[in-house]
């Protein structure tokens, strides 16, 4: 099997990603959206004519909120970000924003977050973070509880590698989407809100699967084989990857699939969602046939060489 | 064998009556629907805030005056009494939902409100947060000193307030008000009774007061000063200002609504617009439609007839989804159309992992009838734990999240649930009746895969 045979140019690729997303974090740093820090959201769209930025600015400046962003969208609105405002506060904005009743804009939304919502925000979904990430570690354990002992014991890897190598694959799942939010963040000004959150708890559990049934085939094969005729533990690996990675590829693909005509035709709300989920899918795919399977043997070979001296 | 074909056959008709019965109960899609019968009426899809349009509020409620044991009853007579002021103003379908502090949620009491179809914030707030002031007055003495204005116009104008001096009497002491229609006017009026203390200084009042003026002010300004002729002790009065029967009901019911039992602060509002929502509605249905129609030109592609199969029990998949989204009733929001959409592409994963063992069993030589049920049989292990996975993110995220998050939990999580259902049962219910084929070649091509050789 190819994968097995250039194992170290496919784990060289998934590191670099991950090293590539790690500095566009720190390079370009995580863009909050209001949802965690609180703030006002107003889009307008104005009927005929849309004031230019400078002009808005100007007015704005006497309302003393503070500094307050205009992002132009689609052909007459605005995106109109400002600290939280309250209701009187919301309505002089809107008075400004229409030119003193010149030119009145529709106001399509308006969301206001106190600070104090953020921060509880930011809370559950720390909890949010750690419960999940918990509670799929307890699911490796237990799809990895098995096979400790037995025939692959003998042979190979112990089982709470199978896991670990998992869970590392997870991160590389998750980094890796991450690192391209930021950078989206950073050229079109996508913000983490509440679905980026959602986004990568479910790559959590989409991906995680896809790892367990290549490591599931690995160790089916280990099984089956017989004690006499003990074939090399890179082979199986390579046998069982050319056995999954067709349903592998697919069941992603189906999924990746519904994923870009959320993407392409839905809602404009959950557009990025749509796009880290299908990098995460991506990328889970990936990392279960081109980084886990060929960590495994790699680790193996460690073990090995270790062994040897 | 017969057997089989019944139960297929049993299986289809169920899929389309629920598939029908979502049909005639969208009136977007049954034309005759304003004729159905009020079953089908009942059930649309119940649409969230960033869907239909509306404004979603959230209050901190100040119960720190409130003694520890009692912050839970307050806090659902502050629903109570809320709720009672939104209905008022017809607002249909409003949701008005307590969250308790706590570990999880962390911060205080809060009360969270949803009304659907109210774009305007201010008249939102308005509605929630006035507590209608009622104050009796009485004439002040002859010798206060009484302010006046006076108008470019050189017109004098009397301070109306400064004629009147606060009484105890206000609205607190009222028991309840009623709409009235005067019997020679037919103009509508209020009529107040007020509880046992409130009819002492009333009776007190018009005592004292008899042959001046009371003035009755509502929210600072006078709506009625009546003159009064004698003593009333019986605790009962009239406001007849000039009222139109809408504002008078108005008024009866927001004095009965009463003050609210604690005080509450705005802590996040937000508001989409009916055009945004509509937008979405129609991007979420164009979405879910494409996703649709790719994985099935997927399946068939790639797994012929089985794949055939997978599409029609993804079809019945959906049916029952969007049943239960009707029935239960779950509210759609945009995240949730985004947990459905993606819930189609994992239903068919299970189909995937179950025809590529098929494929596998072909190829060693198994006939198709022996093929398709150890495929199902093998297959069933990696089925259940790519779903367990998902569906402990779906309860987590369940568990922990605002509304909007919890929208997407539940239609994935559902998701997750009924496509093990129809993508395991259905599916090898249609496809065991299908093995009467034989092993012609045929049979042999049409049950392999597109990209086996």
């Amino acid at each position: 099997m190819f994968i097995i045979k250039y194992k170290k140019i496919f784990i060289g690729i998934s590191i670099i990603l991950v090293i590539l997303s790690f500095v566009s974090l720190l390079v370009f740093g995580l863009n909050i959206g209001i949802d965690f820090k609180g703030g006002a959201l107003t889009e307008i769209v104005y009927q005929t004519e849309r004031p230019t930025q400078e002009v808005l600015y100007s007015n704005l400046e006497t309302l003393n909120f503070g500094s307050i962003l205009l992002q132009p969208t689609g052909e007459l609105g605005y995106i109109v970000k400002s600290r939280d405002l309250n209701d009187a506060e919301h309505y002089s904005l809107l008075k400004v924003l229409s030119l003193q009743d010149k030119n009145i804009p529709t106001e399509m939304s308006f969301n206001s977050i106190g600070p104090s919502i953020g921060r509880e925000l930011t809370r559950k979904a720390i909890l949010a973070v750690i419960l999940i990430s918990l509670a799929i570690i307890c699911f490796i354990a237990f799809a990895f509880r098995k096979i400790s002992s037995s025939a692959t014991g003998r042979q190979g890897v112990a089982s709470w590698k199978y896991g670990l190598i998992a869970i590392v694959a997870l991160l590389h799942d998750v980094t890796i989407p991450v690192g391209l939010f930021v950078m989206l963040s950073h050229y079109y000004g996508a913000e983490l809100d509440t679905l980026f959150v959602v986004a990568v708890l479910t790559i959590l559990g989409l991906s995680v699967s896809d790892t367990i049934v290549i490591f599931d085939r690995i160790r089916e094969n280990l099984r089956n084989q017989t004690a006499t005729a003990k074939a090399d533990f890179s082979e199986i690996v390579g046998k069982s990857l050319e056995q999954s990675y067709v349903r592998s590829i697919c069941t992603s693909f189906t999924v990746i699939l519904v994923l870009l005509a959320l993407f392409f035709f839905g809602p404009v709300s959950t557009k990025y969602f749509a796009l880290m989920l299908t990098a995460g899918m991506f990328f889970g795919t990936y990392s279960s046939i081109f980084l886990a399977s060929p960590l495994l043997v790699l680790v193996e070979e460690w073990q090995k060489n270790k062994h040897n001296k | 064998m017969i057997k089989k074909l019944i139960l297929s056959v049993v299986m289809l008709l169920l899929g389309t009556g629920v598939a029908f019965f979502v049909f005639k109960s969208e009136p977007k899609l049954n034309k005759n629907f304003e004729t159905q019968k009020s079953f089908f009426k009942n059930h649309p899809f119940r649409l969230g805030l960033d869907l239909s349009g509306g404004s979603h509020l959230i209050y901190k409620a100040d119960t720190s005056l409130v003694p520890a044991g009692q912050v839970g009853d307050s806090m659902s007579a502050l629903r109570d009494v809320i709720e009672r002021r939104i209905n008022i103003f017809g607002v249909s379908e409003p949701v008005v939902q307590v969250q308790h502090g706590g570990f999880v949620s962390g911060g205080g009491e809060q009360l969270i409100v949803d009304l659907p179809g109210v774009t305007d914030v201010k008249q939102a707030i308005d509605m929630i947060g006035q507590t209608p002031l009622l104050e009796f007055k009485t004439e002040a003495p002859k010798d206060t000193p009484q302010t006046a204005t006076v108008d470019k116009d050189g017109k004098v104008t009397l301070d109306v307030n400064s004629q009147f001096v606060s009484t105890e009497l206000t609205g607190r002491y009222l028991q309840k008000a009623t709409l009235e229609f005067d019997a020679n006017t037919r103009e509508p009026q209020v009529n107040l009774q007020f509880n046992d203390v409130g009819t002492k200084l009333f009776a007190q009042i018009t005592k004292d007061n008899v042959g001046k003026m009371v003035a009755i002010y509502l929210d600072g300004a006078p709506i009625s000063t009546p003159v009064v002729r004698e003593e009333i002790p019986n605790g009962q009065a009239v406001i007849s200002g000039s009222f139109t029967p809408t504002e008078a009901k108005t008024l009866v019911g927001r004095l009965n609504s009463g003050a609210l039992p604690v005080p509450i602060a705005l802590l996040s509002t937000q508001t989409i617009g009916a055009i945004l929502g509509d937008n979405a509605v129609n991007a979420g249905v164009k979405a879910a439609f494409v996703g649709f129609l790719l994985v099935v030109l997927f399946l068939i592609l790639l797994y012929r007839l089985p794949g055939l199969i997978a599409a029609l029990s993804l079809c019945i998949f959906i049916s029952v989804i969007l049943a239960l989204f009707k029935l239960l009733p779950v509210t759609l929001t945009a995240a949730g159309i985004a947990g459905f959409i993606i819930s189609i592409g994992i239903a068919v994963d299970a189909n995937v992992l179950i025809f590529e063992r098929v494929k596998e069993e072909l190829r060693s030589g198994r006939s198709i009838a022996d093929a398709v049920s150890t495929g199902f049989s093998r297959a069933w292990f990696s089925i259940r734990d790519s779903n367990i996975s998902n569906f402990i993110t779906a309860l987590i995220l369940f568990w922990f999240g605002t509304s909007l998050i919890k929208g997407f939990a539940l239609t994935l999580g559902m998701g997750v649930i009924v496509s093990m259902f129809s993508a395991i049962t259905i599916t090898r219910i249609f496809l065991s009746a299908l093995v009467f084929m034989g092993e012609g070649k045929v049979a042999r091509f049409l049950f392999s895969s597109g990209i086996s050789k």
